[in-house]
């Protein structure tokens, strides 16, 4: 079943929603916190006022659905593929976040930080192509 | 979820007698709890920082799993995974510094 091409297909497909959706969540999210001003002046006497905006924010609702797409096509793909094989792909997403960070938000990536995405990157890689299951079946 | 048991049958009514299970678990509640804390401290982050910055950052989630999988879960962390482990910490040391 796994060799099936309908499979395969389905299978990258998800995995491109994987990589798009939950940092484009995460970058709606952010433009709309920003709106909301930043948390460094928050005072605990605002928090009914601070929610209230969040609340209110079309981005958050916008980022939260964007995360909530990304985690169905998640949990789909892992009825069937294995987790060390779509947990290594998701990890893109690292860099995903970044470039829509500077491209839609305007953000400055330093240098520094493009590496440290990659190494990032790198290092779930890793973690991901390990065996899945050490403990014992109960 | 190892308390509840694996899901093997992904037919609706199936998946609403496993929810239903899952909610009776004490656990899934300091769970669920845990990651509503985290969902908020993301947003606050996000309204001070870049989500260039942010999200790289929360990579060291990794760490903190397989911390948590150790203390808690008793698992056995492989080589391999603590050298990828290794590897994100030194990732996201690089985005710390990156900051302004």
């Amino acid at each position: 079943m796994k060799d099936s091409p309908g499979l395969q297909v389905k299978t990258y497909v998800l995995i491109f929603f994987i990589v798009l959706f939950a940092p484009l969540g995460n970058v709606l999210l952010s433009k709309g916190m920003k709106g909301v001003g930043s948390a460094k002046n928050w005072v605990p006497g605002d928090i009914f006022h601070i929610l209230a905006s969040i609340i209110a924010s079309g981005y958050i609702w916008l980022g939260i659905v964007c995360l909530l797409t990304f985690f169905v096509a998640y949990m789909l793909v892992l009825t069937w593929a294995d987790y060390s094989y779509v947990q290594p792909a998701s990890s893109f997403s690292y860099a995903v976040v970044a470039m829509l960070g500077y491209f839609l938000l305007g953000e400055t990536v330093p240098t520094l930080r493009w590496m440290g995405i990659f190494v990032i990157c790198v290092g779930v890689f890793i973690v991901g192509h390990t065996h899945p299951r050490t403990t014992e079946k109960a | 979820m190892k308390v509840v048991g694996e899901v093997h049958d992904f037919r609706p009514a199936a998946l609403v007698r496993f929810v239903f299970r899952a909610v009776r678990v004490g656990w899934m509640w300091i769970g669920i709890a845990m990651m509503t804390l985290a969902f908020f401290s993301l947003l606050a982050m996000l309204s001070i920082e870049n989500v260039s910055f942010v999200v790289p950052v929360t990579a060291l989630s990794y760490a903190a799993g397989a911390l948590g999988a150790i203390l808690f879960l008793h698992e056995r962390i492989s080589p391999q995974r603590w050298l990828g482990v290794a590897i994100v910490c030194a990732g996201v040391t690089l985005v710390w510094l990156s900051r302004r």
